[in-house]
């Protein structure tokens, strides 16, 4: 089977991608996508405070996802769904993407351009390290987030959560609406990972009290959790010996970080950066492997929406312009760089030949900042200064670079964000 | 009297100071970005209102629940009326986004919508 563009991954960025393919003109457009159904996360992502950006309203998930699938139904797009790919190659000319489903078995598709729209998944657990016993009624908050969700099913009555990102929060108010019982949040560190405005409206709402500082050190129980003790942490994250803590529980929710899903990335030789896990790309959101896009939470992990859709839709009309104009040789990639409190860049370089009259450059802060200026200079040399008021590590920023600012002998762009403190 | 609260209308979060005399009235609110917020503070300190979102047990379609919403917020002390009542419903299939399946909500004038299509 031949296709000109192939989209791994029905979410918010892949639809986006596809729809974009098409505006720019290339027909023959063809997305996959492993669920039984299009939409990705955001059909368990029931709550409001999605699209104020693109729709100036406020939607909830599986309503956002509706709105893109409505579009790409009306323009035609096919899909399979239940439909997994498996492996990614590049050979000659083309991108071979092999998927395999009930309904059609193994499946081989010759494609000119690839869109990576993977999304991302859940920190496993084993990573935290927390001792005691493994009873059941531990869960990843997404999980439980599916669980409640979309079959129906309350995982628990007496809930602990630990970790404070914004699906903890957001699955602390879900539970408590569902008659559940969550005795606290606990956050290793001395911040929460999570909006402001989910602190407010999920825990403060129903008095729920957000520990920090604070982390699990033993889960009590045989089959079933019966119970875990918490103990509030020093500045070296150590347990401090009398602050234990025990609640009486029968489920302890993670949740603990997402982070890109990109073993099919690797499969094809994709370069992948260590700070984003996510594939390293140029401005048109191209990998090092010519002809493979890549976009949404599986490029960086997105806390917007909306940014993911802006996002997919430069990958669609990049894999568009592959398609029908092939790569440009011999052009000159400018490195972006990071400095300041900056921790990486999507994208990290680009070509002032090939750019459009703007491009936009996304990043996010290392630690929490007042009263902080972002600039971004091309050869030392200051092109744009910002002052930002307050930046956090939860909270993605983004800059626009301008065709007008380079004449072709320049060397490298950095992007700095500073408040006057070290790093 | 001052009441510290931090916005929730947008992301952003901006820490609101609400300035209020005796009777309760509010004299003024600082610390927003924009008009949003000012509108935010007052109502959180008066009539604190939001939007509920949860899931309903839906009849004769592949899955067993689909999503829900209030159209627009509902009072704060309502939330768990409104629950009540979303728990105990049962919609038929085939829902369709926007289908109201409970009207008038615990009192509030609201309607429960659907927010994802169930068949
Ligand atoms: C719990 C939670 C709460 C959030 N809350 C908000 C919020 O309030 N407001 C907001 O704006 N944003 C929010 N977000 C962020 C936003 O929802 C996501 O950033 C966005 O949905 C990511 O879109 P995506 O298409 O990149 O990934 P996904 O939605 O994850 O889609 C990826 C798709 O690819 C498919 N896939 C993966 N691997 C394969 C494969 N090998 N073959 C075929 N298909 C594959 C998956 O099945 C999935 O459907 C939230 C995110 C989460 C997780
Ligand atoms: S005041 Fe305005 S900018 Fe600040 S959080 Fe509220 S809505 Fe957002």
């Amino acid at each position: 089977m031949k296709h000109d563009i192939v989209i791994i991954g029905g979410g918010p960025a892949g639809l986006a991608a596809a729809i974009a393919a098409r505006e720019s003109g290339v027909e023959d457009v063809l997305i996959l996508e492993r669920e039984k159904e299009l939409g990705g996360i955001l059909n368990q992502c029931i709550h409001n405070g999605f699209g104020l950006h693109t729709f100036k309203e406020e939607l909830t998930g599986p309503e956002y996802a509706a709105r893109y699938m409505e579009k790409a139904q009306e323009m035609g797009i096919p899909y399979l769904l239940s439909t997994t790919v498996v492996d990614l190659q590049r050979q000659g000319d083309s991108v071979v993407v092999t998927s395999v489903s009930k309904q059609d078995g193994l499946l081989q598709i010759e494609a000119k351009a690839a869109v990576l729209a993977m999304g991302c998944r859940e920190r496993p657990r084993g990573a935290l390290n927390i001792p005691g016993t493994r009873p059941a009624g531990i869960f990843s908050a997404g999980t439980a987030q599916r669980l409640v969700n979309m079959e129906g099913y309350l995982p628990g009555r007496r809930v602990v959560i630990l970790g404070s990102g914004d699906i903890g929060l957001i699955m602390a108010r879900r539970m408590t609406l569902e008659g559940a019982k969550v005795l606290c949040v606990a956050e290793l560190m001395p911040y929460s990972g999570g909006l402001k405005r989910n602190i407010v409206q999920c825990l403060d709402d129903y008095g729920i009290p957000l520990k920090l500082s604070h982390t699990v050190v033993d889960i009590e129980g045989k089959e079933r959790v019966t119970g875990v003790t918490i103990a509030q942490v020093d500045e070296k994250l150590k347990p401090i010996p009398g602050t234990e803590e025990h609640f009486d529980c029968d489920t302890l929710l993670l949740s603990v970080g997402l982070i890109p899903e990109n073993e099919l990335s690797k499969a094809v030789g994709v370069e992948l950066s260590p700070v984003t896990s996510g594939p390293v790309v140029n401005e048109q959101l191209e990998t090092n492997i010519p002809g493979v896009f890549a976009c949404g939470n599986v490029l960086h992990v997105h806390d917007l929406v909306d940014y993911v859709s802006e996002e997919a839709e430069q990958a669609g009309r990049s894999a568009a312009r592959f398609v029908q104009e092939g790569r440009e040789a011999g052009q000159k990639e400018l490195p972006l760089k990071t400095a300041g409190a900056v921790r990486y860049t999507v994208p990290s370089s680009l070509s002032p030949q090939r750019m459009g009259e703007q491009a936009v450059v996304r990043f996010r802060v290392g630690r929490n900042m007042r009263k902080a200026t972002v600039r971004v200079l091309v050869d030392g040399k200051e092109v744009l200064k910002r002052a930002r008021p307050v930046m956090a590590p939860g909270e993605m920023e983004q800059v626009m670079l301008k065709k007008e600012w380079f004449t072709g002998s320049e060397q490298e762009i950095t992007v700095e964000a500073s408040d006057g403190q070290e790093g | 009297m001052v009441r510290e609260l931090t916005c929730i209308s947008c992301p952003l979060g901006c820490p609101l100071k609400v300035e209020l005399d005796e009777s309760g009235a509010v004299l003024s609110v600082t610390g927003n970005t924009c008009k949003r917020g000012e509108d935010y503070g007052k109502k959180e300190v008066t009539a604190p209102t939001r939007t509920v979102t949860s899931t309903i047990k839906v009849e004769g379609a592949s899955v067993p629940v689909t999503s829900v919403r209030t159209k627009t917020d509902i009072p704060k002390e309502k939330i768990f009326a409104c629950m009540e009542e979303i728990r105990k419903a049962t919609v038929k299939a085939p829902v369709h986004i926007g289908d109201v399946v409970i009207k008038n909500v615990a009192g509030t004038g609201v309607d429960v919508a659907a927010t994802k299509a169930a068949v």
